[in-house]
């Protein structure tokens, strides 16, 4: 069985007095540690079917099954735990808390779950670790590189065993090297199990990922 | 890493706005301690100046007859109609619903008798009492402290030529000048005051009264009330209220009091706005990370703590530096706004409680509405960049 299903999901946005069409019934099914990437131009639709993967952004029509939980149909707090327990997000601008440490920003998810602090500092601590940011726990995010506040931003999707990481242009706002180094490590993690599915405009990126999906103008070509 | 590391650490960074935030309802939560306490503190100044002023009710036998004059107060009839309240009775004083406002009883029995040759007031009174209702007065020598002492007003010492520790004969029995007064301006510097016990039995008027000063503490406490209730207790006498000094400096207490509560109401008001504002600007600049949280899973209701809680840290700071402040600003302003120089300052744990719960409740209802907002925006149009 599928881990993700969807089924013929269209989205509409309200633009003044005109509907656009962001997504145009999209059907997609990913099994479980599987690599996908999203690709497709600006404006193809491919940030609004991941915002609809991640749980964010309710589809005009048709269903987004996730694990076997229609996402829809949970009401928004429910849906917010179901994203605590079952999804990692990497953002295009990393988006680390500004005031908080790696270590701190890595510990955020669990900072809504009932475990003890010890812990919660073990698992941030392993999941920097597993990065290669071991080092710089204490560090706040403008005293890391962009690649190592990419990694940060990587650890913090993965602190709490997410069965999908959703990733988002991860290497948008990297130079080349940094790239093939984040991609790299997206890949170490696909390896040990880890369904991924990322939106990328990168042709390159593809080589990283098991199976890409082209999007133009809200349909898979 | 708890919720509350995101809101201590946020305010941590957010030093200057946070410093604003904390001023602005630091000076709000002052003004209200300072006006609070500069009302009490005067409130007090003004009950204790009372019983300097002496004797706010006056009791005296209800009459038909002439009136007699003490102290420019008017008295029962004496000549004609001569009656006397039974001193057992003003113990019913102390049964009335305001008892605790009564500060001072004090008895006297008045009537005239001749010594030297001369006709001279004399006035039985209790010496404890009489000398804590009017504490005007300076004596001379000793204040008496037994019943066969006297205390002269000033001209009555000069009448008679007596000075202190000098003997005196009233009505063949024996008495020591213990003090005399120094002048007062008043009626008492020609009377004769001796102890009530033995100034009854030289009048013969044992176990009876002419009448009784009651000095009550009046502030918060109906004087008009207080004469009713006496009344009710003592039926044959005569209950009247000195209203000119009790009404008067009540009336300017109380529109003290509406000023004050009028100012800190519209303290309250800004200082909400102050906290209304500068919440809501910081919860639109950290859209994103509102965002971040929202995605990542926060429930609306971890938003909600995290703003609230960060409101309830500054809103506590604010509390405590605002008593503080408050006290101080009505430590510096009593001086000038007390009627004496001795005024004291009133310490109460329910104003510093009262201040820091104030701040509180101002800041987290403040922040109800930004916090909300922050708890519905849409992760997706937070973010943005998904």
């Amino acid at each position: 069985m599928a881990l993700i299903e969807i089924k013929n999901v269209k989205k509409q946005y309200r633009s003044g007095d005109d509907i656009v069409e962001a997504l145009s019934g999209v059907d997609i099914s990913i099994e479980v540690g599987e690599f996908i990437t999203i690709m497709g131009q600006s404006g193809s639709g491919k940030s609004t079917l991941l915002s609809v993967l991640g749980g964010m952004n309710h589809p005009t029509e048709g269903d987004v099954e996730m694990a076997g939980v229609k996402l829809y149909q949970l009401s928004s707090e429910k849906l917010a735990d179901f994203r605590a327990q079952n999804l990692g997000f990497v953002f295009q601008s990393f988006h680390l808390i500004p005031y908080l440490t790696a270590m701190e920003n890595v510990m955020l998810p669990l900072a809504i779950v009932k475990m003890a602090a010890e812990a919660r500092k073990s698992a941030a601590r392993q999941a920097l670790e597993r990065v290669g940011l071991g080092g710089k726990l204490d560090r706040l995010p403008n005293q890391l590189s962009g690649g190592e506040q990419e990694r940060v931003a990587i650890a913090r999707a993965i602190v709490n065993s997410p069965k999908i990481l959703l990733a988002d242009e991860p290497t948008g706002n990297l130079d080349s090297k940094t790239s093939e180094e984040v991609m790299a490590l997206f890949r170490e993690l696909n390896d040990a199990g880890q369904t991924v599915v990322m939106v990328t405009h990168n042709p390159e990126n593809g080589r990283y990922a098991d199976r890409s999906i082209v999007l133009r103008d809200g349909v898979i070509v | 890493m708890k919720l509350h590391t995101i809101s201590i650490n946020n305010l941590k960074r957010r030093k200057a706005k946070m410093a604003f935030l904390t001023i602005g309802l630091t000076v709000g939560i002052a003004t209200i301690v300072t006006l609070v306490t500069l009302t009490r503190s005067m409130s007090s100044d003004i009950e204790r100046k009372m019983d300097e002023f002496g004797a706010n009710i006056l009791i005296t036998p209800q009459s038909n007859g002439l009136a007699m004059n003490y102290g420019g107060i008017s008295l029962g009839g004496v000549s004609f109609d001569q009656r006397e309240i039974k001193e057992s009775d003003l113990a019913r004083i102390k049964t009335i619903a305001n008892h605790k406002n009564v500060s001072v009883i004090s008895p006297k029995v008045v009537g005239g008798i001749e010594v030297a040759n001369h006709d001279v007031l004399l006035v039985g009174v209790n010496f404890d009492s009489e000398l804590k209702l009017k504490q005007w007065w300076k004596v001379f020598g000793q204040t008496p402290q037994n019943v066969s002492e006297l205390l002269l007003g000033s001209d009555a010492a000069k009448v008679l030529n007596v000075s202190t520790g000098d003997q005196l004969e009233l009505k063949g029995e024996k008495f020591i000048v213990a003090g005399i007064l120094e002048q007062t301006g008043s009626q008492d510097d020609a009377l004769i005051f001796a102890a009530l016990p033995r100034a009854q039995k030289i009048l013969g008027k044992e176990g009876k009264i002419t009448l009784a000063e009651v000095a009550a503490l009046c502030s918060g406490c109906p004087i008009g009330d207080m004469v009713l209730q006496i009344a009710e207790k003592l039926p044959d006498a005569k209950v009247s209220a000195i209203q000119q000094v009790v009404e008067g400096r009540l009336k300017a207490l109380d529109q003290f009091k509406r000023f004050s509560y009028a100012m800190a109401a519209v303290v309250i008001f800004i200082g909400s706005l102050i906290v209304f504002v500068t919440m809501m600007g910081s919860v639109n600049e950290r859209t994103t990370e509102i965002g971040v949280f929202r995605a990542i899973g926060f429930r609306k209701s971890h938003i909600m703590r995290i703003i609230l809680l960060e409101a309830a840290l500054v809103s506590l700071l604010a509390g405590f530096l605002g008593y503080g402040v408050g006290m101080g600003g009505a430590k510096l302003a009593l001086p000038f706004m007390a009627e004496s120089k001795n005024a004291h300052l009133v310490w109460d744990s329910a104003i510093a409680f009262g201040s820091v719960g104030l701040a509180l409740t101002l800041g987290v209802l403040a922040s109800l509405y930004p916090a909300l907002h922050a708890s519905k925006m849409d992760p997706t149009e937070a973010l943005r960049a998904l």
